[in-house]
């Protein structure tokens, strides 16, 4: 066993969950796959909106992923910082969107 | 960035045997990996036979002005290897008899060899239908005596295929060195201007784009696309078909990912992205690659492996189309970098 949670080697193994519940493994698999097809967004597109969410979710192994799927892609080191701060955007603003709660919830429970 | 070759630099990897001890060594050697052969043998390709022959490549010398990252001839200013008349002459007499209908010559820079403009010349003459010359764009504008190459090229119709690793500055400077990028996109506006790449014009102009790093090259066709708008909007170039061209672990570039630590990664890569398909148009089936001393390979990269046709007809002196053609091609793990993805030649995707 590894000593350490996140294996860079164990990226190349994520199609072998499958073997343990077949039918699950191949039906997400077949999802992803179409998924990232070029479709209404350009597959293009899709990767980099991969990148933000990858970083948002915090997944070393996506990150991985999608920074090479990027550079395999042609696109730039720009557009990929720009991806995350969208990501990043997002994810500060869901925090500080719950400031009103505080807001209200100390309006209320003030004289 | 390295200014010398490995070889100048006294590299263990100049030596091709230890880049074929890797090549056959450690992941493929254990068994995580499977050896190209066997993988072939699956769909019955093994061993891998010739086709019709195509395309005659001839290499007239390994000298660059550039010395880039991924080069896999270890090309650059200190290589001296270079094509003689004589065998420029024997090149000749197998070009005005051969079957194929591309002759493609390459390098180093080919135009860095003195007998270049005269070969182009007598060659031009031999009626062969596609006449490529390999150019890498900044040799146009690297000293005046190179300055009249397009109107040269022009005057052969020599079809123009040029090195160009991204629309961008900062991502072909380092691949290919400092300045690379201001000089490439002058010499594509003076091919442009003497009618080169310009949509109706028969002077053919097709880019290359090979990754700058550790990773495979995307979809073609959507690479196309990306460099065409990139380099109109900002540039006013134009240009007919880009060529995606996957990296092979050989030379530097094999040295490149041993050093940066990305050599099982990227092995790994091309075996999962390798493609059936692609083994049925590789381009050793249709090509015979010349070295600058007349020997015969499968293709430029086995040149580089120093791993000569298996046939008894070994030297451009001796050549006999039917006798060579009648042949096994060698293969190495290298070879998975043609058959990665959408395939990968000297001319692009192979599906």
């Amino acid at each position: 066993m590894a000593n350490s949670y996140y294996d860079p080697a164990d990226l190349r193994k994520f199609g072998n969950i499958t073997e343990w519940s077949e039918e699950l493994g191949n039906k997400f698999f077949e999802y992803y796959g179409k998924v990232f097809e070029e479709g209404a967004l350009s597959a293009r597109e899709k990767s980099l909106i991969a990148l933000a969410v990858a970083h948002v979710v915090k997944c070393p192994y996506c990150i991985d992923a999608y920074t090479k799927d990027g550079l395999q892609r042609g696109i730039t080191k720009e557009e990929m910082m720009e991806a995350v701060h969208a990501g990043a955007a997002i994810e500060s603003g869901a925090t500080l969107v719950h400031g009103v709660q505080m807001m209200n919830k100390y309006n209320k429970l003030s004289m | 960035m390295a200014t010398k070759s490995l070889k100048a630099r006294h590299k263990e990897l100049a030596e091709q045997n230890k880049q074929l001890e890797i090549l056959s060594g450690g992941i493929f050697a254990d068994g995580e990996l499977p050896y190209f052969k066997d993988k072939i043998a699956d769909i019955g390709q093994f061993p891998l036979r010739p086709k019709k022959l195509e395309v005659l490549q001839i290499n007239v010398g390994y000298m660059c002005n550039q010395v880039c990252a991924h080069c896999h001839v270890d090309a650059g200013p200190d290589r001296k290897e270079i094509m003689t008349r004589e065998t420029m002459w024997q090149c000749l007499e197998v070009i005005k008899n051969t079957g194929a209908h591309t002759l493609d010559l390459t390098g180093g820079a080919p135009e860095m060899n003195p007998d270049f403009r005269w070969f182009v010349e007598e060659a031009a003459q031999a009626g062969i239908k596609d006449f490529i010359v390999r150019s890498n764009l900044t040799i146009i504008k690297a000293n005046k005596k190179y300055q009249d190459l397009p109107e040269f090229f022009r005057k052969h119709n020599v079809h123009v295929v040029s090195s160009m690793p991204h629309y961008t500055r900062g991502k072909t400077d380092k691949q290919r060195g400092d300045g690379v990028f201001d000089k490439s996109i002058q010499a594509l506006q003076a091919l442009n201007a003497v009618g080169y790449g310009l949509p109706e014009s028969p002077l053919r102009l097709d880019l290359v784009y090979n990754p700058s790093g550790a990773y495979l090259p995307g979809g073609q066709s959507a690479m196309e696309h990306d460099f065409k708008k990139a380099l109109k909007e900002d540039f006013d170039i134009q240009f007919h078909s880009l060529f995606a061209i996957t990296n092979l672990p050989i030379a530097r570039f094999l040295d490149y990912l041993i050093a940066s630590e990305n050599y099982e990664d990227y092995m790994y890569a091309l075996v999962e992205a390798y493609n059936p398909a692609a083994v049925e148009n590789v381009m050793c089936t249709n090509t015979i690659s010349v070295s600058w001393d007349g020997w015969l390979y499968d293709c430029d990269f086995n040149q580089m492996l120093d791993l000569k046709v298996a046939s008894r007809v070994k030297h451009i002196k001796d050549y006999n189309e039917d006798v060579l053609n009648d042949r096994n091609i060698i293969i190495s793990q290298h070879c998975y970098g043609c058959t990665a993805g959408a395939g990968s030649s000297c001319q692009g995707s192979v599906t």
